[in-house]
């Protein structure tokens, strides 16, 4: 699969801005990323994680620098084109209840149905697709407040599957999981940017199981430095364990 | 639409029809059924008086509770689902209280201001507060839209939204220390809710200005969808989160204000039908929650109504009191069973 460039960093600066001014959580980043890519960002509680994934989705304007998108600036998209290109699992808590796993992951087709939000029948088909493919099929009646936490992640990647976009960016997608259900997931998602070309972009806790996966690596510091790097030059880098196990 | 959900709705209409005519034949005045349906289709009767009964008297006061039950549980549908929080209803945002004050302004006031009390004042009178309680009501929901532009949190905003309405009852309670006794039974009358206050030919007006208010409140059922999976997944699907919820707070607030206005504060209904509409439908689908919500309000208020002066009562009673004592069992019912069924119990 021929890979390109779907994701463009320069001079990235994150954080928040307020009344009592600016503050800034990370800085200089810079980097690009290719489809059928898989790529975890990795670093200690409070380092910026979130803030990074959110300001790459959209959510949080950057305070400085440029982030491109399948070749156009992300500031440029307008809310419903956005939702064509990124599709994203968080961690909050939605309000699931009475809810089937297929209505659930219809839900990612909103960005195609019209006013109301029908599905037509090539939905239907693209929800079924994609319940396959994260291998939930059988659990497509099923209410959503019935799941495991296993199981409702898998859900919320059908979802982001669903969405048909080029891009997913998951917060902390094997936070909360046994360790077999982060395995699972982990290589679910190496297979989804493999095999569909999708640009997986994650962020997580587990350095030795995102070495082992992913094909390119960010650390994030909690000075706000980011090193970007594939795992095998990061992994014998001696700066590696000060961003990942400072104190 | 499944064959389920499309059998609830029709019986759902079914049971309005029922007991909108049930609202017509039963009172403290007995009506032959066969006489009360000449009456509706303009035929004549043997006693002039029974048209009269049931035409200004049981047919206004049907209506009324048709259209509020409707309008309320539509609303806290709307509530419950923009701040995700299944405890809120049309009454958290002090829509209701501003209503109130509104209220309280003009009947408190006008015996020490304008020297005659409102309350003498009869069609007039009504006329007033109907006026002043939808000033008040939209006066409160300008504040709280202007201040759901300015916080980002669902939860701050209800903090709010109930802090206006504590401030509220303050207000009016020192009104009341400062009010002739009469303006204050007025006052408090009012604050009980009532479907039979609005007349003959108010109603019209508020079944009109409903039947506007209420399709165009339809139109946001996918916004809705898309709010249950919370604000960060419903921004990635391609909602602007602000002018949602500011749409979804002004249609709601606007449907509380008018039914407050016209029918005085009515409780339980907007925060229980959603409920129990979950309940019976199994959903979160407000595509069909909120057909399912208009019909089992309109249905659950007309009940509530005609249980509220039924046959052998003198009068008829607070329809507040008979909302809460027969709808708060049903929904409890409804909700203890499907938690059965879920858990396998």
């Amino acid at each position: 699969m021929k890979q390109e460039e779907t994701i463009r960093i320069e001079g990235l600066s994150i954080g928040y801005r307020s009344k009592h001014g600016v503050k800034t959580v990370a800085e200089g980043i810079s980097d690009s990323i290719r489809s059928g890519e898989m790529t975890c960002l990795l670093g200690v509680n409070g380092a910026g994680k979130s803030t990074l994934l959110r300001t790459l989705s959209g959510f949080l304007p950057p305070l400085a620098g440029e982030i491109s998108l399948l070749g156009k600036p992300l500031a440029s998209y307008r809310e419903r084109e956005l939702a064509t290109v990124i599709g994203v699992v968080l961690t909050e808590k939605s309000n699931l209840q009475n809810m089937t796993v297929t209505e659930l992951v219809g839900m990612g087709r909103s960005p195609y149905t019209g006013f109301w939000g029908r599905l037509s029948a090539a939905d239907r088909r693209k929800v079924e697709e994609s319940l396959t493919l994260v291998g939930i099929a059988p659990l497509r009646n099923r209410m959503v407040q019935t799941l495991s936490d296993g199981e409702r992640q898998k859900v919320m990647i059908a979802k982001a599957l669903a969405q048909e976009t080029p891009l997913i960016f998951l917060d902390e997608p094997t936070a909360f999981l046994d360790y077999p259900s982060k395995v699972e997931i982990l290589h679910l998602l190496h297979r989804l940017s493999h095999e569909m070309g999708k640009t997986v972009f994650l962020s997580t806790h587990d350095l030795e199981l995102a070495l082992r996966v992913a094909d390119r690596v960010w650390l994030m510091s909690k000075q706000g430095e980011v090193r970007t790097g594939s795992p095998e030059n990061l992994i014998v880098d001696p700066e590696t364990g000060r961003f990942h196990f400072e104190p | 639409m499944k064959r389920s959900v499309t059998l609830g709705m029709i019986l759902l209409g079914v049971s309005i029809l029922v007991l909108f005519f049930l609202n017509l034949l039963l009172g403290s005045v007995s009506v032959p059924a066969g006489q009360v349906w000449k009456i509706l289709w303009g035929g004549e009767v043997s006693n002039p008086i029974w048209a009269n009964i049931v035409l200004k008297s049981r047919f206004p006061q049907a209506l009324t509770a048709l259209v509020a039950g409707a309008g309320l549980s539509v609303a806290g549908l709307q509530m419950q689902t923009v701040f995700r929080n299944p405890l809120a209803g049309p009454s958290v945002l002090g829509v209701s209280s501003g209503a109130s004050l509104g209220v309280a302004f003009v009947v408190l006031l006008s015996g020490r201001l304008g020297g005659v009390a409102l309350s003498r004042l009869g069609y007039m009178g009504e006329f007033a507060m109907t006026v002043a309680a939808i000033i008040g009501a939209l006066a409160i929901m300008a504040l709280i839209v202007w201040v759901a532009q300015k916080v980002r949190g669902n939860v701050t905003l209800l903090i709010i939204g109930v802090m206006i309405g504590y401030v509220a009852t303050a207000i009016i309670g020192v009104l009341k220390f400062f009010s002739a006794e009469e303006d204050v039974r007025a006052y408090v009358v009012w604050g009980l809710g009532s479907f039979a206050r609005v007349s003959g030919g108010q109603v019209m007006t508020f079944a009109l200005i409903m039947a506007v208010l209420l399709p165009l409140s339809f139109l946001l059922v996918k916004t809705l969808n898309l709010l249950l999976l919370g604000d960060g997944y419903a921004r990635n699907l391609g909602l602007n989160i602000r002018r949602a919820r500011l749409w979804v707070i002004t249609c709601a607030g606007v449907l509380v204000a008018i039914v407050t206005a016209y029918c005085g504060p009515i409780s339980f209904l907007g925060l229980a039908v959603p409920h129990l509409c979950r309940g019976i439908f199994r959903t979160s689908d407000h595509r069909v929650l909120m057909p399912a919500s208009l019909l089992a309000g309109a249905s659950l208020a007309l009940l509530c109504n005609l249980l509220a002066r039924m046959p052998g009562f003198e009068g008829a009673l607070p329809v507040n009191s008979v909302t809460a004592l027969i709808g708060a069992p049903v929904v409890a019912v409804v909700l203890f069973r499907r938690r059965k069924e879920d858990t396998g119990e």
